[in-house]
């Protein structure tokens, strides 16, 4: 081996140096919000160090970015309304009306509004971001939970808990007009990039619904097997799907994993093991990570989707809900 | 502004029924018991049962909006002296086929022998008599409620958790608390209990209106509980009358459980996990009081009924009965699993709450307790202790 001289090792360790720093140029900032301890955990993306815990009001849970990636809107659901984040000062600027506790939130494409369920009252709320007002309020099933807008802003789909349904809202004219039902206890409605299905977790159902959009009819219920997992313990809450909608990860709760799925033979891929209770995902910018909220062991995993496996858990705040990455 | 905007009805695509069904539900209990409630922090409740089968109903029909069914409930009170089979038969004559039962067993299977009740389903939402689910069950009958088996292994199992090991058991004198007591008896064998001293209560209720009542109360307890040292007492008090005297004067500075103190139960106002706060808020927001274990078992069986109708499309007491027996049944029931009916005797299986007068304590089973098929089927009666024949 060639010797070098101490400057020439000086020299490579700051080229070393130099290297990382033009990497973690593209670093991007991972948020979660803690059910328990009130507050929006700020944790950089690249080294999973927390950065700041950020105290909002009570309970957030339902948590989304806009647009523009400078805000947070939250749903704290125990003060009744939606708080805005400025993600630069770190601080909460204002409030947004939600109707009585809001527990999850999307975004539509535009970014312009905010579509909320109200667990409490059946009904999901319309707010306007712009002018901070409700624009109006749909009424839906019973408990109404997860929402999700179609990318060509055609559809809102709403999931009602104690109904068992998957509600379609045309977003031209706020109506429903199609009801699907699906499995027990559904929780989140998932749309693909291509907005040709929508995927809707039953929880207690212990199943996926893959929904046409076209036909309102179920495509397939994808179901889970775990070997040394009972079937009670597969619970299906949080969806995502990536950009060239090939894979879908469904996160299984106290089954303490995610699952991978082939879009195209809708089949389970891989289980990749993370922590207690997982409920929900996010993707990293570049799409080479996926983030993991694990309830009830309060972290948060992180998940390399290239070699699809499970990198790293690091601690957030207690009871981590909703996770969003920020560039 | 706030506008409300109503449902468009049911398109064409959507998959299910156009037509509309109805399914008449009928609730048969006796006369509410007169005697004054033990506090007055606890008020009377006149509805109880009904007012849970009701939620049920409005939970039903969200759905049944859509899929064009429609539920309703034709409660009836016995007065004493009133034979159910009477009411029974005429509900049955007015096209009811599907009963819930709030009654003792005597009567359940009274009526679950009456010919008319050979194609209606009935559900026991209140008997908890463990020989229902033993050694006299029936086909027409499923059980909501949990049977005083379920109720001490939920205990007992908690208990060993806490490796309180140690019970003294005091004993009513009515059958309904020696009945509690077998079943105490027969947990603590199953999950490593052991009683070490059982006594029986003989004194009268308590005098706890009259001035200086608590100096009788006090020196009664106290002399009564002097007993060889265990870790927790276990009273059997079904009909409440002197279990909760017992707290904080007992001889040993020992926590009370049982009928009274820490209990096992199907639900309680407190409980708030697995998205319970808005079930419990929806019923106290239409009733004004706090769902009851009856409510609950009530809101249980129109529940399945639901369930059972809109995954089958039907109001067929047998084509329901066949589902909820079948591994496709699942009811979410705010209790973070399914929920579902045992086929070897009707018996709906779900986690049981262990409670205080104010906050959920833990849940049951217990982690730990193995099962072959389901940790839930380690409380109350299993498959091969049953001589059901089904």
């Amino acid at each position: 081996m060639p010797y070098r001289s101490r400057t020439a090792w000086v020299r490579i360790l700051l080229l070393c140096i130099g290297l990382l720093a033009t990497a973690s140029a593209g670093a991007y900032t991972v948020y979660v919000s803690s059910e328990k301890d009130n507050v929006i955990s700020v944790i950089d993306g690249d080294s999973l160090k927390m950065l700041d815990q950020v105290k909002v009001g009570q309970r957030p849970r339902g948590i989304a970015l806009s647009k523009d990636n400078k805000v947070l809107y939250i749903c704290t659901s125990d003060e009744d309304h939606i708080e805005v984040l400025d993600l630069a000062t770190r601080k909460v600027t204002h409030t947004l009306p939600s109707g009585p506790d809001p527990e999850l939130l999307a975004l539509g494409p535009e970014g312009r509004y905010l579509y909320v369920a109200n667990e409490d009252d059946n009904m999901v709320t319309v707010v306007d971001v712009e002018n901070r007002s409700k624009v109006v309020e749909i009424q839906v099933g019973v408990e109404p939970e997860g929402m999700g807008v179609s990318a060509d802003g055609q559809w809102l789909v709403n999931t009602s808990e104690t109904t068992n349904m998957a509600h379609f809202i045309d977003l031209k004219t706020n109506e429903v007009v199609a009801n699907v039902l699906v499995d027990q206890r559904p929780r989140v409605a998932q749309f693909t990039p291509d907005s040709r299905q929508v995927w809707v977790s039953s929880e207690i159902g212990g199943s996926v619904s893959v929904i046409d959009v076209a036909s309102k009819t179920i495509i397939k219920k994808i179901r889970f097997e775990i070997p040394g997992i009972r079937a009670e313990s597969i619970q299906p809450v949080g969806i995502q799907i990536s950009d060239d909608g090939r894979r879908a990860f469904v996160a299984l709760g106290p089954a303490a994993r995610v699952a991978v799925i082939d879009t195209t033979t809708l089949e389970v891929e891989k289980l990749l093991l993370v922590g207690q209770r997982v409920w929900n995902m996010a993707f990293s910018p570049d799409r080479t990570r996926l983030f993991t909220t694990n309830g009830v062991s309060n972290d948060m995993s992180v998940i390399d989707l290239k070699k699809l496996r499970v990198r790293k858990t690091v601690p957030v705040g207690r009871l981590p809900w909703g996770v969003v990455v920020a560039p | 502004m706030q506008m409300r905007i109503w449902l468009a009805l049911v398109l064409a695509g959507l998959p299910l029924a156009a037509q509309s069904m109805t399914l008449e539900i009928g609730l048969l209990s006796r006369e509410a018991d007169e005697s004054l409630p033990l506090t007055s922090l606890e008020p009377r409740i006149d509805d109880n049962a009904i007012a849970g089968a009701e939620q049920g109903i409005r939970d039903n029909n969200t759905t049944g909006r859509f899929t064009g069914q429609s539920f309703s409930l034709t409660p009836v009170v016995l007065t004493t002296g009133e034979a159910p089979s009477d009411a029974f038969r005429a509900m049955y004559a007015e096209g009811t086929r599907l009963f819930l039962l709030n009654l003792p067993a005597a009567d359940l299977l009274e009526l679950a022998d009456l010919p008319e009740a050979a194609d209606s389903l009935l559900f026991n939402v209140g008997a908890a008599d463990d020989s229902l689910r033993v050694d006299a069950c029936r086909e027409n009958l499923l059980h909501s409620a949990p049977s005083r088996a379920m109720r001490a292994d939920a205990l007992a199992q908690y208990l060993a958790w806490k490796r309180w090991t140690r019970w003294f058991l005091v004993v009513g004198r009515d059958p309904a608390d020696r009945a509690y007591a077998e079943a105490l008896g027969r947990a603590a064998k199953r999950f490593g209990g052991k009683i070490v001293e059982r006594k029986e209560w003989t004194f009268d209720a308590g005098a706890r209106r009259t001035d200086s009542g608590h100096f009788s109360e006090q020196q009664a307890v106290n002399a009564f509980t002097q007993v060889d040292d265990y870790d927790i007492l276990l009273v059997a008090d079904e009909a409440d009358r002197f279990g909760e005297y017992l707290s904080y004067r007992s001889y040993r500075p020992r926590p009370v459980g049982g009928t009274q103190g820490l209990v096992a139960t199907a639900w309680s106002g407190v409980f708030e996990q697995w998205g319970a706060t808005q079930f419990q808020r929806r019923f106290n927001a239409e009733t004004g009081r706090w769902m009851t274990p009856l409510d609950y078992a009530a809101w249980l069986a129109v529940r399945s009924i639901g369930e059972s109708a809109t995954r089958t499309d039907s109001a067929d007491p047998q084509t329901l009965r066949r589902h909820m027996l079948s591994p496709e049944f699942k009811l979410a029931a705010f209790k973070g699993v399914p929920v579902t009916y045992r086929d070897w005797n009707g018996q709906l299986r779900q986690p049981l709450l262990i409670v205080s007068r104010r906050i959920l304590v833990s849940v049951s089973p217990q982690e730990g307790f193995l099962h072959q098929f389901s940790p839930l089927d380690t409380l109350g009666y299993d498959r091969p202790e049953v001589r059901c024949g089904q």
